[in-house]
């Protein structure tokens, strides 16, 4: 059974004349687990990958496997399979024989294109022009190429985007089987909620840089409690609140949104106040929301608000 | 397997699992096979104005090196499209990915296209053979078949279409863009060169020069070809200006082709890949 090896960024920076897109980005992705490397598109994910697979180069920092670069690595087919995008085949070629040349390039064992071919569910479309397949088939037809060598590493840049709903499960599945076998895998994504699932550690980054790195769970730690409240007296209910430490966001319309006290505390306090209530529901703050107010909070100092006469013109 | 190997053994299934190089090789064999006839009958025809019957010596030379004359657009073309395709269709990512020591992938590449681009010289000659002997049988010409100078003649002939293709590689590994790379291919290969060549003529210092475009020096190393023929055939063309030998010829072409592969690869070496 291929065991994994730990990928681990130190320090990277990949600078595109003066814009830094990717700035100082450490973080490890370890045996065993899947971590999800988040952020919106245009963050630093694949530039980070591409350098990573030796495809781009590092303006300073490294990006390795325990240590060793990916071109540095004896047989690397054997140790790391990646998978970078759904588009990189040609329209002309079927997809054995895009696997084909891979094999013979990475000098594998020629049937391990079966092998992989029925691991992800493409041993009856193999024959076929790779131009017919939808975005499914290619995403499927990509990780059987990072499968070739049975690798114990795993990277794959936006696995999920474009499958459909059977599609999603059929890799969430996979991709743990893959992870329970021992292996390293690091895969990237926009949306939280693909991955949320699947992954055991996140690392999200936002403009080039690490805003958060740990396990899923810590993620939710992050979440901010909040309830919402209403009463015929909204007035008299703000004030009571306000007494009892909560905070309230939305004083001016429609049912009252508190921090600073969960549902228990803002009940006691209408009930102090002898305020009866006509509504009271706590709301989860979704693991969403709070990805995007960690890659939303670090504004990118460049960036400024259109004035005024900007928005007239 | 050593690397070296496998990465030709990857590049050859690589071009092979393709329609391209099938259909460039029919328009080879019908445009070789037009020409080779044509010619054929235009050298044994007894034509008002034209040459009249030649003798077999000259008339095979230039029969059998229409593949050189008219088609190395074949293999040029090749060489270009095998190197612009993996930019076309960003499959350069898989590629350093099963082989991240590029100078293995490059010479693999290299090797590959020497050896398509020399098939497409065999499909050639044996179609020149074929079409122009079988005119030239009718018309009562000697085909000179076994004649050591017509089998070095088409021996030569796949050499060029061999360093041709390599011309091609280079040259789309540098420009990266397919349509610019076909565009100018189709353009330098069927306008400027043969306009240059025949305008080239007028002077002296020009006819020297013209010597090393690719297209002379490759009629150079043939020993034939139908625009360095003109002024052999037609008297009325001053200053004839001696050709390259064949060694010159081929040197001009193995240099051009070297230098094209040599700066393509130094940029592709080290450039990252989109």
């Amino acid at each position: 059974m291929p065991t994994g090896t730990p990928i681990t960024i130190d320090h990277l920076t990949k600078r595109y004349g003066a814009v830094a897109a990717v700035d100082d980005v450490s973080f490890t992705a370890h045996p065993g687990r899947v971590t999800g490397f988040l952020g919106p598109n245009g963050a630093g994910k694949t530039t980070t990958l591409r350098v990573l697979l030796g495809l781009a180069r590092a303006t300073s920092g490294t990006a390795t496997f325990g240590g060793t670069a990916y071109a540095a690595l004896d047989d690397p087919a054997r140790r790391v399979g990646a998978s970078l995008s759904s588009d990189v085949f040609h329209p002309g070629r079927s997809g054995r024989d895009h696997l084909r040349v891979l094999q013979l390039a990475a000098g594998l064992e020629r049937d391990r294109i079966d092998a992989v071919l029925q691991r992800v569910g493409m041993t009856d479309a193999a024959d076929r022009r790779v131009g017919g397949y939808s975005l499914g088939m290619r995403q499927r037809l990509g990780l059987a190429a990072a499968l070739l060598g049975d690798p114990g590493t795993l990277v794959l840049d936006e696995p999920i985007n474009g499958l459909d709903p059977a599609g999603i499960t059929w890799i969430r599945v996979f991709l743990r089987e893959l992870a329970a076998e021992g292996r390293t895998i690091l895969l990237s994504s926009h949306v939280l909620s693909e991955v949320s699932q699947t992954v055991d550690d996140v690392v999200v980054i936002a403009r080039g840089r690490i805003v958060m790195a740990g396990a899923l769970a810590e993620l939710s730690a992050g979440a901010v409690a909040r309830v919402r409240v209403d009463a015929a007296d909204r007035s008299a209910l703000a004030s009571a609140i306000a007494a009892a430490g909560g905070v309230v966001e939305t004083p001016t319309a429609g049912p009252l949104v508190v921090t600073g006290l969960d549902a228990d505390g803002v009940g006691r306090a209408a009930l102090a106040a002898a305020i009866p209530l006509t509504l009271l529901t706590p709301l989860s703050d979704d693991l969403e929301s709070v990805f995007l107010r960690l890659t939303s909070e670090h504004p990118d100092p460049d960036a400024r608000p259109a004035s005024s006469a900007e928005v007239a013109a | 397997m050593s690397a070296l190997t496998r990465a030709v053994a990857a590049e050859l299934v690589r071009v092979f699992s393709l329609r391209t190089w099938w259909v460039l090789a029919v328009v080879l064999v019908l445009y070789v096979g037009v020409t080779a006839g044509g010619f054929a009958f235009f050298v044994t025809a007894e034509t008002e104005g034209g040459p009249g019957p030649l003798p077999a010596e000259v008339a095979t030379q230039l029969v059998y090196s229409s593949t050189t004359s008219v088609a190395l657009v074949i293999p040029l073309l090749f060489g270009a499209l095998a190197a612009t395709s993996e930019y076309r269709w960003r499959t350069l990512t898989p590629t350093f990915l099963a082989q991240p020591r590029r100078p293995v992938v490059l010479v693999g590449r290299l090797v590959v296209a020497l050896l398509v681009g020399a098939l497409y010289g065999v499909i050639g000659a044996l179609t020149s053979v074929a079409a122009g002997a079988a005119v030239l049988a009718a018309n009562g010409v000697d085909t000179l078949l076994g004649d050591p100078d017509v089998l070095g003649l088409l021996a030569r002939t796949v050499l060029a279409c061999a360093l041709w293709s390599l011309l091609g590689l280079g040259l789309g590994a540098l420009l990266t863009s397919q349509i610019a790379a076909i565009v100018i291919v189709l353009v330098f290969t069927q306008f400027v060169e043969p306009i240059l060549r025949i305008v080239a003529g007028a002077w002296e210092w020009s006819a020297e020069l013209a010597r090393y475009l690719p297209g002379a020096a490759t009629d150079s190393l043939v020993g034939a070809g139908i625009i360095a023929s003109i002024g052999q055939l037609d008297p009325t063309v001053p200053g004839v200006i001696e050709p390259l030998t064949r060694l010159e010829g081929g040197l001009v072409l193995t240099a051009l082709s070297v230098l094209l592969v040599a700066v393509a690869a130094v940029t592709t070496l080290r450039r990252d890949v989109e």
